[in-house]
């Protein structure tokens, strides 16, 4: 498809020495309301700029001072006790969480939404792709609290056996290993965010197959493509970058997710001895925040917890950065 | 490995839409066969059902026959996938994968019919680029994306996938259409150079195009709008220019059409 090259506040009109508006056929872009909208463009983006960089410095300013009292090392460290004289936390056991969880959710809502999009765009018979459509849209917009709720009531006990099967089964790869813990285990809230991240990645990624350009699709069709063939030389590539968006939103929102974490997760006594297993409880950063947000009495220790929402800040974007670097790599093939 | 196609008492419609009625024709081997007639008569839509692209369109229906030498295309044991291998297509708008370089362009059919072998596909992606006249301009960049060529570039492109997968029948819907006179003068050459191996068939709105490269010549026309088109008469392309059988040509072929 070709690129849609919408104004930007780049597109000013240049001038010869970058000032003098252009006069005759050119001054058309510099009329009123190109110059509004423009105008408008420009401060939108730069309001934008600036809320997520004041974000920021917010959290640095207000994390460093705890930082540097910190005792232990704030990256490897598994303790958490933060405030008082002598402050130890660091963040390696929130970080395994909140990115295993998330990974596990990843890991089962892509390649899931992906094919349940390919469904209704590609196979499914025409009466049915309108209403499938939105209720999957409807899907997306359920708030969190809802996913947290069913899974504690619905799906908790349903996942017992299995986890009892796969505990048994697999118990043998350290990541399997039986850690006595059953509920909110880091594989079970990775499902549960999955089920929940599913409907967006579903939603986005249909919405970019669809708009597949048919000329592609009869390209790979008169090549003597089977549906799959041409799904694979035609639609899958087209929609590429558009489901990598999906998934990077999907992510975000499973990283940060509070309300179903903060709700389900089985949060680790003091001292619980470290293990890779999925099968473990313990808190993501945003759980552990939203848990402790009653602490927030004096600053040192609001600091810590700003230390650790700093991290899920860059984590988030990191991803989305790695993201972006993907897309941009294909963009010569993308037209 | 050219193959003459048998049409016989054809019908096709777009859902209760009978778009197509009543052709037969026979296309014969080793020739170019060109399609003429206003627009909306079914030239497009009665030689998409030569490949069984018609059916992709939801709704899309055929009756009648079509024979491909001893095969019938539309008996229920045929498939349409293997229809299309042997069958190949242009369309009108050139229409690379975007997302593939010009060698994976030339290169998709051969991998869909199974050929991994790099030796293989280099071979037959320089010699089907030749066969299009584009591998000169285009043999130092061959990883660089197809749709970064000029439009005609992207035609012969495209005419270049579809001889890559050496088909019996060549398709091509007004191929030159989007294209400038030089770009077009190329792909008539071309098509004067294909003819000796494939059978074509060549719709065109362009009548000296259509005298130039056809051996024979079909005219559609349609009774009205909403009318089923139909085809008037095919024969030779000298006959159809100068002393056509039906009144109708001959209107239409002076411009007295309408
Ligand atoms: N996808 C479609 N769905 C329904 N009707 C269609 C479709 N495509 C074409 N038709 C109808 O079928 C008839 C024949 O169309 P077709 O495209 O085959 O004409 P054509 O001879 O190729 O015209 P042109 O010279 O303008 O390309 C027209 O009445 C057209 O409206
Ligand atoms: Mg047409």
């Amino acid at each position: 498809m070709s690129t849609v090259t919408g104004v930007s506040a780049t597109d000013d009109p240049p001038g010869p020495d970058g000032r003098t508006p252009l006069r005759g056929v050119s001054a058309s872009t510099g009329r009123l309301g190109d110059r509004l909208f423009g105008g408008a463009a420009t401060v939108s983006g730069v309001i934008v700029i600036a809320t997520v960089t004041l974000i920021a410095v917010f959290l640095i300013v207000q994390a460093v001072p705890a930082l540097r009292d910190n005792q232990a090392s704030f990256f490897t460290s598994r303790e958490w006790a933060p405030g008082g004289d002598t402050p130890r936390f660091g963040i390696v056991e929130f970080l395994w969480t909140t990115v295993a969880a998330s990974t596990m959710a990843m890991i089962i809502a892509v390649p899931f939404g992906v094919a349940v999009a390919l469904f209704l765009t590609q196979y499914a018979p025409l009466w049915m792709r309108g209403p499938a459509a939105a209720l999957v849209d409807l899907l997306a917009a359920v708030p969190s609290i809802v996913y947290g709720l069913w899974g504690l009531i619905t799906f908790a006990p349903f996942f017992k056996p299995i986890q009892g099967w796969l505990e048994n089964t697999l118990g043998w790869i350290p990541l399997f290993s039986p850690t006595g813990i059953s509920g909110g285990t880091i594989l079970f809230i990775g499902l549960v965010l999955s089920i929940m991240v599913l409907p967006i990645v579903t939603a986005l990624s249909r919405e970019v197959f669809a708009q597949t350009p048919l000329a592609h699709k009869e390209g790979a069709l008169a090549l003597g493509a089977t549906r799959w063939e041409m799904i694979r030389t035609a639609v899958l590539p087209f929609g590429r970058p558009g489901v990598i968006s999906a998934a990077m939103l999907a992510l975000g929102r499973a990283l940060g997710e509070t309300i179903a974490v903060t709700f389900l997760v089985s949060s680790l006594p003091d001292g619980a001895a470290w293990t890779w297993s999925l099968f473990n409880g313990g808190e993501t950063f945003a759980s552990k925040i939203a848990n402790n947000a009653a602490e927030f009495s004096n600053p040192n220790k609001t600091g810590a917890y700003i230390a650790a929402g700093l991290v899920l800040f860059v984590l988030t974007f990191i991803v989305n950065s790695i993201a972006r670097i993907v897309i941009e790599r294909r963009k010569a093939f993308t037209e | 490995m050219a193959k003459r196609i048998d049409v016989s008492d054809l019908n096709v419609y777009y859902g209760a839409f009978k778009a197509v009625e009543g052709v037969s024709m026979t296309v014969e081997p080793r020739s170019v066969t060109a399609f003429i007639g206003p627009s909306g008569c079914g030239k497009s839509t009665f030689l998409r059902t030569l490949n069984r692209m018609h059916e992709v369109i939801p709704g899309g229906r055929v009756e009648g026959k079509v024979m491909l030498d001893d095969q019938d295309l539309y008996a229920p044991s045929m498939d349409p996938v293997m229809v299309r291998r042997t069958i190949g297509m242009v369309f009108q708008r050139p229409n690379p994968f975007p997302t593939m370089s010009i060698y994976d362009n030339v290169a998709a059919g051969l991998r869909l019919n199974g050929v991994r072998n790099k030796k293989t596909l280099d071979g037959i992606v320089e010699q089907s680029l030749k066969g299009a006249n584009l591998w000169n301009e285009v043999k130092d960049r061959l990883s660089k994306p197809g749709a970064g060529l000029s439009g005609g570039q992207q035609q012969r492109l495209c005419i270049a996938r579809a001889i890559a997968v050496q088909p019996q029948v060549l398709l091509m819907d007004e191929p030159c259409s989007a294209l400038d006179p030089i770009s077009t003068l190329a792909i008539e050459d071309l098509i004067n150079e294909l003819k000796s191996d494939y059978t074509i068939v060549i719709v065109t709105h362009n009548m000296q195009q259509a005298a130039r490269v056809s051996d024979r010549t079909a005219f559609f026309n349609l009774k009205a709008t909403g009318e089923p088109g139909r085809l008037i008469e095919i024969d030779e392309t000298t006959k159809i220019f100068n002393n056509p059988n039906e009144q109708s040509t001959e209107d239409y072929i002076s411009g007295r059409f309408g």
